[in-house]
């Protein structure tokens, strides 16, 4: 079998608790070597107990032990999970010891974990299925409440029961049409009625699977809603940023890449993940080339934005649906534009911007799965799209034989959504997306 | 020592002769050891050729030269293309055979093989030499010498018939069951298991009321079973149809309890589409009656095959149902019907060529290997006569694609499967099915044939002619008609100045007639080879949609997994998993996907740890 690999599992210290997880059929012996009467750990179940370095017995860490033999463990092999003290020093050092444990025993075959190297233990050890790896995949990433509970339905295997549901009735409509291409004429098969039956049942598929399509996808609650601040130059755009990243909001990160025309941040509103992007000034006419590349992709983050402020006239509002804006209410002479926007805003006083952060959240939770709902990914979201248009195209067909034949597509789609074909590229693609040690 | 024969054949049934006539068409010098001489190519249960699927497989062994679409054509006293109104990937043609004639062109067709010999006696062992099989054992002690064997003993291995409460052993009534030869076989520790099947009474026609029933006329349309076939020779009778109803059902209900069936008697497991009458009642009660297809069994016999009532109920109880029935109201019943329990050996034991990886130059065709028909018995015959005549020769091995022939689709269910009960093709098993038609057999497979040595000269000949034919065809399609030329020439189309080639247009069946006038080639060739070019043309777009899926197969089929693969090495496989994997051994990775129960997990794990063993 493969080597014995450990890692941090648990997220970066300083923290309350940190988890170290052994996977591999020497994981046993390596705790073995750290804590004494390991023999008497008992499976599944939580042991305290001293770490120590190994050869010179010096103390570690006390920390909680618990052994789980294979296969009935995360990764189908034997675990070992280390809840130690969560402090930089405490895991570093016994990161440390494993480490040097590895180079001087090469016959454990103990090495630090690759990026996602557990779960694609547990998957090649048939303990998840694909679309449960890639909801792990989201859970163990997840920063905000709502992409959490998202992930947890996806790796609790809400959507591949979904699938097994839609991939029996489609089972049911193929069989139902091969029995009367290959029955019908021995009079096996009851006649008039199973025709019916059938387009019957290929349609409520299709209503099934396409609610499920037009429901929102998971990119927009793992990458966040992309909120794109435009307007012409000097109508505080900028203020506006500033005031959702700092009062409202915590920073989650700096993208990387921000250009003097573009400034993109991540930011979580209301449980919502966001990506705030500042573009330039949209002036009417321009012969600075440099200006008129920031202007283009100006327009580009107005085009593929989720949710636009825009912040000049109402009139001249880039896209319908742009939520306009009276900003700088609080300058002296302000008075309200005579056609109006949806909101007139002071970000010094502060004044609207409660109001404003409210109409931003409605939009944005019609975009991202509500409570319950499974979410799906770029790649089942694909999948499930051929199999609606093949349904579709069954159920647009008279001649029966090609009618099989759409379903006969439809059920490849579903088979390589299930993670059937082209599982190669697939997998490399899925355990990319692993952070170490998940 | 020198061997009397390169390949023998134990058993004269569909399988039997057809692996005599394949070996013996790519040059090995052949033995057809048979019981009865006079019973070559008996038909044991319905004296019918072809249907859907079925009728498939009998173009496709003629597209290889085989012996059954002759042997149907002058025999054949009823045409009906089954599924007529639907497309024709899925119509099966279907004929009535006269069962003295039948069995007459075969032992013609036997006959006729210059290397082949018949031997009639019954064989009951295998002779194994240094672990080396080398031939057959005779019932009279002699042995016949052969560097490979071909077993198509059919229901013969361990038969026992069953009739009400009676049961005794054979395979067809009448006949010795091949007891000996099936006690060697355990002695081999082949995985094996029973399997049952049943064939209704024979009703006498001069007693049925034909009058009162609805009568169904033979085809008026000349089609044959084989390509090579001029015409039909036959007086043409009519089928007619009956009905079970409520009393026929009550009469088969109150025997239940007397059926071997339902008292315990037969632990092998029978067919879920052809089940019995008994099984249909019990399962189907609900109906209200089943269609029952009155079949004459041939110009010169008043017997009838009543089609859809395979029974093993007692004699009485059978006459009584038969009686309920309109229009058989005063019938006689010559023969009684009955159930057949007998043994297969589980044919995942066999690789693609059919043969037995446990012995090398044993090879296994029809109802041993679990199926059930003529038509299956007579495909895997030729696949296996031509493997054997491979194996003693050292010639290039027959292995039908799954893509290409219903002959493939059903050596590869077979050997990855298994069987759970009797095989019968259907349309439904082959994923290709719009490309694998009955009527463009020869193009798929008689190049093969021919290149296999496996073809005979007149038929290489008129393929040569017909390809050629097909060609010139392909070649006038292949022009560019804008789409004023295609209104010029009479055709209902949008003058949008689209421009595509007479291929394309012929997609669209109301341009059919216009392809055939800017086709001229098209329009002179012979009606089977017109229809199949439009054909081809009608589903081209779904065909070349299949192209891409098949190259995608082809891709995982360069993944082999070496036979001595160690599936228990490979973590997350179920036991289940596991026993299904080593008992099929698929050579590649896309045979793996297709064994049943294996998940897409599973798949990726023994990519993962091939991949593995390859870096080690």
């Amino acid at each position: 079998m493969g080597d014995t690999i450990y890692a941090l599992s648990s997220g970066r210290p300083p923290a309350g608790i940190a988890v170290i997880r052994l996977s591999g059929s020497r994981s046993f012996e390596v705790t073995s070597c750290f804590v004494r009467n390991s023999q008497t750990l008992r499976p599944r179940t939580a042991h305290l107990r001293w770490l120590a370095i190994p050869g010179s017995g010096d103390l570690l860490d006390q920390a909680l032990v618990t052994i789980f033999p294979a296969p009935n463990s995360v990764t189908g092999e034997d675990m070992v999970e280390w809840h130690c003290h969560g402090g930089r020093a405490v895991v570093r050092a016994v990161l440390d010891a494993l480490n040097r444990l590895g180079a001087t025993r090469p016959d454990l075959g103990l090495r630090e974990a690759e990026a996602g190297e557990f779960t694609r233990r547990a998957f090649e050890n048939g303990r998840i299925d694909l679309n449960e790896a890639e909801g792990l995949a989201d859970l163990l990433s997840a920063e905000t409440e709502s992409q959490r509970r998202a992930a947890l339905l996806m790796a609790e295997g809400h959507f591949s029961r979904r699938l097994a549901k839609w991939r029996a009735e489609l089972l049911r409509c193929s069989a139902l049409t091969e029995s009367l291409l290959d029955f019908s004429d021995e009079d096996d098969v009851p006649d008039a009625g199973a025709d019916m039956d059938l387009r019957t049942g290929i349609s409520a598929l299709v209503t099934d699977i396409e609610f499920q399509l037009a429901g929102p996808s998971a990119e927009r609650l793992r990458d966040g809603v992309r909120l794109v601040l435009a307007g012409p130059p000097n109508a505080g755009k900028s203020t506006l940023m500033n005031a959702l990243l700092g009062r409202e909001a915590a920073i989650v990160s700096d993208i990387a890449g921000t250009t003097r025309d573009r400034i993109e941040a991540a930011v979580e509103i209301g449980g919502i993940a966001f990506v705030i992007t500042d573009t330039a000034g949209l002036a009417e006419t321009t012969e600075d080339p440099i200006e008129r590349v920031g202007i283009d992709r100006a327009r580009q983050a107005i085009e593929t934005g989720d949710i636009v402020l825009w912040l000049g006239h109402p009139a001249d509002r880039p896209r319908d649906d742009a939520i306009c804006i009276a900003a700088q209410k609080d300058r002296e002479g302000w008075v309200m534009p005579p056609d109006g926007g949806d909101i007139a805003l002071s970000v010094h006083t502060g004044e609207n911007m409660t109001e404003l952060v409210q109409m931003i959240l409605f939009r944005a939770r019609a975009l991202i799965p509500a409570e319950g709902e499974v979410a799906l990914h770029r790649r089942q979201r694909d999948g499930v799209c051929q199999i609606a248009e093949a349904l579709r195209a069954a159920f647009a067909e008279q001649d029966l034989v090609i009618v099989a034949e759409y379903l006969r597509i439809a059920r490849l789609a579903m088979d390589r959504l299930i993670g059937r074909s082209g599982v190669e590229d697939m997998l490399d693609t899925l355990f990319a997306r692993f952070c170490i040690g998940k | 020592m020198q061997n009397d024969f390169d390949v023998i054949v134990i058993g004269g049934g569909h399988a039997g002769c057809e692996a005599a006539g394949a070996s013996s068409r790519r040059g090995a010098r052949t033995a057809l050891i048979t019981f009865d001489e006079g019973q070559i190519g008996a038909m044991s249960c319905n004296p019918a050729i072809g249907g859907l699927g079925k009728g498939h497989l009998v173009r496709e062994v003629d597209a290889l030269d085989g012996l059954i679409a002759r042997a149907a054509d002058a025999a054949a006293i009823h045409h009906r293309m089954l599924n007529a109104s639907k497309g024709r990937a899925v119509q099966g043609p279907r004929v009535q055979a006269d069962r003295a004639l039948f069995r007459a062109a075969v032992q013609g067709q036997i006959a006729a093989q210059p290397k082949l010999s018949v031997i009639a006696g019954e064989a009951v062992d295998l002779l194994i030499e240094d672990g080396k099989l080398s031939g057959a054992t005779l019932a009279d002690g002699s042995t016949v010498r052969a560097s490979a064997v071909v077993l198509a003993t059919g229901t013969f291995l361990g038969g026992k018939l069953f009739r009400g409460e009676e049961n005794f052993l054979g395979g067809r009534i009448e006949e010795r069951a091949a007891t000996a030869l099936g006690a060697r076989l355990r002695d081999l520790n082949l995985p094996m298991g029973r399997l049952k099947t049943g064939t209704p009474p024979r009703l006498d026609g001069r007693t049925i009321d034909w009058s009162a029933l609805q009568e169904q006329p033979s085809d008026r349309d000349g089609w044959t079973m084989s390509a090579l076939t001029q015409g039909r020779v036959n007086p043409q009778l009519a089928c007619a149809i009956t009905r079970t109803n409520e009393q026929t059902h009550d009469i088969i209900r109150a025997g239940l309890d007397r059926s071997p069936l339902f008292s315990g008697a037969i632990e092998g497991r029978g067919p879920r589409y052809c089940p019995s009458i008994e099984d249909k009642i019990h399962r189907f009660g609900d109906r209200d009656g089943h269609q029952i297809f009155l079949e004459p069994e041939g110009l010169s016999t008043h017997l009838v095959y009543p089609n859809g009532i395979s029974t093993s109920l007692p004699v009485d109880v059978q006459t009584a149902m038969v009686r309920s029935m309109v229009g058989l109201e005063r019938v006689q019943m010559v023969v009684p019907g009955y159930a057949v329990e007998y043994d297969y050996i589980d044919p995942r034991a066999l690789n693609r060529e059919l043969a037995l990886v446990a012995l090398p130059g044993l090879f296994c065709a029809g109802q041993i290997n679990g199926t059930t028909g003529y038509e299956e018995a007579a495909a895997q015959g030729l696949v296996a006569g031509a493997n054997a005549a491979a194996h003693a020769l050292e010639l290039e091995p027959l292995l039908p694609d799954r893509a290409e022939s219903y002959i493939g689709v059903m050596i590869d269910d077979l050997v990855l499967h298994g069987v759970t009960e009797p095989y019968r093709m259907l349309t439904a098993r082959a994923e290709y099915r719009l490309r694998l038609r009955a009527d463009n057999a020869s193009t798929r497979l008689t190049g093969l044939g021919v290149r296999l040595g496996l073809v005979a000269q007149e038929r290489r000949h008129w393929f040569e002619r017909r390809e050629a034919a097909r060609m010139a065809i392909l070649g006038q399609l292949e022009e560019t008609h804008s789409s004023s030329q295609i209104a010029k020439a009479g055709g209902e189309v949008r003058q949008d100045g689209s421009r595509r080639t007479l291929y394309q247009w012929a997609r669209f069946p109301e341009l059919t007639d216009v392809a055939l006038a800017l086709a001229p080639a098209l329009a002179e060739a012979d009606a089977d080879l017109r229809d199949e070019v439009l054909e081809d043309a009608h589903y081209a777009p779904y065909l070349e949609r299949q192209d891409a899926d098949i190259a995608a197969l082809r891709r995982y089929e360069e993944i082999k997994i070496p036979h001595s693969f160690d599936y228990a090495g490979v973590g997350g496989l179920s036991l289940e998993m596991r026993e299904r994997l080593c008992a099929a051994r698929p050579d590649t990775l896309d045979a793996a996907g297709r064994v049943g129960g294996i998940t897409p997990a599973a798949i990726a794990a023994i990519m993962v740890h091939l991949r593995r063993r390859h870096v080690a």
